[in-house]
């Protein structure tokens, strides 16, 4: 990096790239510490930067509204002295920076377009649309707002700020503020007023704007929402999403980075679902709007921002309780979900090299299981993995693990591996994150190991 | 509404003439759903006695007045929940004394086919939401239960009740923010009857004035005296009018006192025999029965509506001990809806 050069910053814990929005300089500009200079659009809120030395701008590297740019890359440089200058865009950069969503052919370019979009496939019946998973779930809000006027969203951040991850854009103009509500910083009680409104027939998603602060309101979410029905005979019916990012997001460390996937699927009550990709975000959101049980709907946000193939209808939906094979293998099973079955397709793809081919089992929801899936696929590959990014102890993975060995322990012809989370609280190091979350590099390697 | 003046007794309450202005019917209404409660309340502690009541089971005996009172300014379709001190409160919504009695003894016949048991019950006909285990967790559940009110825009209300220890909680406090926030049509009822548990109040709350504690939030609020019935039903009048007018919510705190432990496993020892005994002395059904008698009523008049009452409690604790224990299959049900 030269000395006087601004760089496209890191505006999110998740962001790897942005658009410049607007230049609020221009050549020539004298800029002080703290002066806005340009308009940043992430995929989760425009916001300005500020010049951090004095000077004067030089050269403005980057055109307004070009996307794509990569964090860390110059975008402007100034000078420490007056001059004058000619031109305000070098050409000959912009092409390398500037990546149009419609250009995107080679996928290997872009972090967040992966090679495994190439593995989802449909029925010929469904048309589909390369959209985020922020887009999904959207969608699904959206549409099943429309459909029903019972349903509304309410959560921190959800209506004015259009989310805090940017999931309920537009949903506050489209529906208003009586079904779009913005909640105070108190999980406690407006999860315990939206388990209230079902009991009063509503249909209420309430966003986490992480699962973590879910533990405010897990007593209301366990002992109210999962165990009423049961305790009033079947009368008091609690049809409620509680959704939002779970998991490890980046570099935020222990208290804002934990799965929860097998807090709650412990719960009898609670139906658990956790999408991979837009597909399963959009049918399984609107699954689970529709579904007259209290539904823990575990997102993840480092996938928000990720593209995929999804149908555009309406009425596409998954059903809860089923996986999807992403890839038919002969060798191994490896079953995942969320951000992980990402990591387990490009482990399959890797172990393809070394001549083993795995089955990945992307398995959608979590209570109830699809077992029949996992086990038809065993008696197949006689090995299995299983892969989360939470702790391995009284995990996802021990579960799937102690069903095989009593329902299809004749089919093994190894003991079932798991892949997880390191049992430490998430460090914030860039280096101890790495080391503590699961890597597609344990999968190989705990695959390699059984199928020798 | 009844033949009685209300704007008088509002300026005069302390005077026992004026309330002889209440109609006889009204009177009697009142005592016929206090007496139920009580009498129920002495048959559940009695089974609980025999073992036919397992668990925790905690009575309502020296409160009626409180639910009896909220109850008759209510209107049909508005909504009611509590915590798990709940029989009295699903008595009055109309829910049937077998039902209930039935789920005490947890029998098949029960309000919730015996899976609940006594802090569990729920009646969406009779607009009863629970019966709530968790002590505050039914706070943030009435608000909602308001805001869906308020959302389909019908005219009901949601009375949500809960104790001087509840009102600690922290959940309240948020629910209190947001009931005012969003002008949510809820009166938070705080029964306080000076004991959490075995804590007494004055051990466990920096004040002990609860109506003041929405002050913060902009909520308005009333304190009355729990052992007069016709205080209550006043109080509530008011209450329930400016929530369903100004769809606010409102805070009645109604100081009361239960004459049984915390629950039937509570030995009492944090409070005197003659503390119990004095409370018991002015217990808010003998200050009723008193205005009855002074109406004309005679005491073998209020004898022989109490015999019919002892009646039909045998008649539901019998149907209860007869009734069949859930079939083993409801073990497995319930858990979701298929």
């Amino acid at each position: 990096m030269k000395s006087n050069e601004i760089l496209m910053p890191a505006l999110s814990p998740t962001m790897e790239e942005g658009t410049l929005a607007k230049w609020l300089v221009k050549v020539g500009d004298k800029i002080s510490s703290g002066d806005l200079i340009a308009e940043i659009e992430t995929d989760k809120a425009t916001m300005e930067i500020e010049a951090v030395e004095d000077g004067f701008i030089s050269k403005l590297i980057v055109d307004e509204g070009t996307q794509g740019i990569k964090i860390n890359t110059p975008i402007a440089e100034f000078s420490e002295n007056e001059e004058i200058y000619e031109t305000n865009i070098d050409e000959s950069n912009k092409n390398v920076i500037s990546i149009s969503n419609n250009e995107v052919d080679d996928v290997e370019k872009l972090s967040n377009v992966r090679e495994y979009d190439k593995v989802v496939t449909f029925s010929a019946d469904d048309t589909t649309k390369k959209i985020t998973v922020r887009e999904a779930l959207r969608d699904a809000i959206l549409e099943e707002m429309k459909a029903d006027d019972d349903v509304f969203i309410m959560g921190e951040e959800v209506a004015e700020y259009e989310g805090a991850y940017k999931v309920t854009q537009g949903l506050l103009e489209q529906f208003g503020d009586n079904r779009v509500i913005d909640t105070p910083i108190t999980e406690h009680g407006f999860t315990g007023i939206g388990i209230g409104a079902a009991f009063g027939n509503l249909k209420p998603i309430v966003e986490f704007m992480t699962f973590n602060f879910s533990m405010q309101a897990i007593d209301q979410i366990i002992n109210s929402a999962a165990k009423t029905l049961y305790m009033s005979g079947g009368q008091m019916g609690c049809p409620i999403v509680f959704r939002g990012p779970n998991g490890a997001a980046s570099r935020v460390a222990a208290q804002h980075s934990q799965c929860f996937a097998s807090w709650y699927s412990h719960v009898p009550g609670l139906k658990v679902v956790s999408p991979w990709s837009s597909e399963d975000a959009k049918g399984l959101l609107k699954s689970a709007i529709r579904d007259p049980n209290p539904i823990v709907f575990l997102e993840n946000e480092v996938m928000y921002g990720q593209s995929f193939e999804c149908p555009i209808s309406n009425e596409f939906t998954i059903p809860i309780g089923k996986a999807k094979v992403e890839k038919i293998g002969s060798d191994i099973t490896i079953v995942a979900f969320s951000i992980m079955v990402g990591k387990a397709l490009e482990a399959a793809k890797e172990l393809e090299k070394n001549g083993i081919n795995a089955e990945v089992i992307n398995l959608r929801s979590l209570r109830p299981l699809d077992l029949e899936t996992i086990i038809n696929s065993v008696k197949k590959t006689n090995r299995l993995i299983t892969c989360e990014e939470g702790f391995g102890y009284s995990g996802i993975g021990a579960e799937i693990s102690s069903l095989i060995q009593e329902q299809a322990f004749d089919w093994l012809d190894a003991p079932v591996l798991r892949v997880h989370g390191k049992d430490v609280p998430m460090p914030y190091a860039e280096n101890l994150e790495k080391l503590a979350l699961p890597q597609t590099s344990d999968i190989i390697n705990k695959a390699k190991q059984i199928c020798s | 509404m009844n033949t009685m003046n209300m704007n008088n007794k509002q300026t005069d309450k302390s005077s026992p003439k004026k309330k002889s202005n209440y109609d006889l019917d009204l009177l009697l209404k009142l005592n016929k759903q206090m007496l139920l409660i009580r009498r129920f309340e002495e048959k559940a502690g009695q089974l609980y006695g025999m073992g036919k009541i397992g668990g925790f089971c905690h009575l309502y005996i020296g409160q009626e007045a409180v639910v009896v009172g909220i109850n008759s300014a209510l209107e049909e379709h508005d909504t009611m929940v509590t915590s798990y001190r709940d029989h009295g409160h699903m008595l009055v919504c109309g829910m049937d004394p077998k039902g209930v009695m039935a789920e005490l003894t947890g029998r098949i016949t029960g309000y919730s086919k015996g899976k609940g048991g006594s802090m569990h019950m729920f009646s969406r006909e009779k607009g009863f939401f629970g019966g709530h285990g968790i002590v505050g967790a039914q706070v943030p559940i009435g608000a909602g239960l308001a805001f869906s009110h308020k959302y389909k825009k019908e005219k009901s209300i949601c009375v949500t009740f809960f104790g001087d220890g509840a009102a600690n909680q922290g959940q309240v406090y948020e629910t209190f923010n947001i009931a005012a926030l969003w002008n949510l049509p809820v009166l938070f009822v705080i029964e306080n009857n000076l004991y959490g548990m075995g804590t007494s109040v004055q051990r466990s709350s920096s004040t002990d004035n609860f109506a003041i504690r929405g002050e913060a939030f902009g909520i308005k609020n009333k304190t009355v005296n729990g052992m007069d019935v016709l205080d209550v039903r006043e109080a509530a009048i008011e209450a329930i009018n400016y929530c369903r007018s100004k769809q606010k919510p409102f805070i009645l705190e109604v100081k009361t006192y239960r004459f049984r432990g915390h629950s039937m496993s509570d030995p009492g020892k944090y409070r005197t025999r003659d503390e119990v005994a004095e409370m018991r002395k002015n217990g808010p059904l003998k200050a009723l029965q008193k205005l009855i008698l002074e109406t004309g009523f005679n005491e073998n008049q209020l004898k022989e509506i109490d015999n019919q009452i002892k009646i039909d409690v045998n008649k539901a604790a019998d149907f209860a001990i007869e009734s069949e224990l859930p079939d083993e299959k409801e073990l497995l049900r319930d858990i979701i809806i298929e």
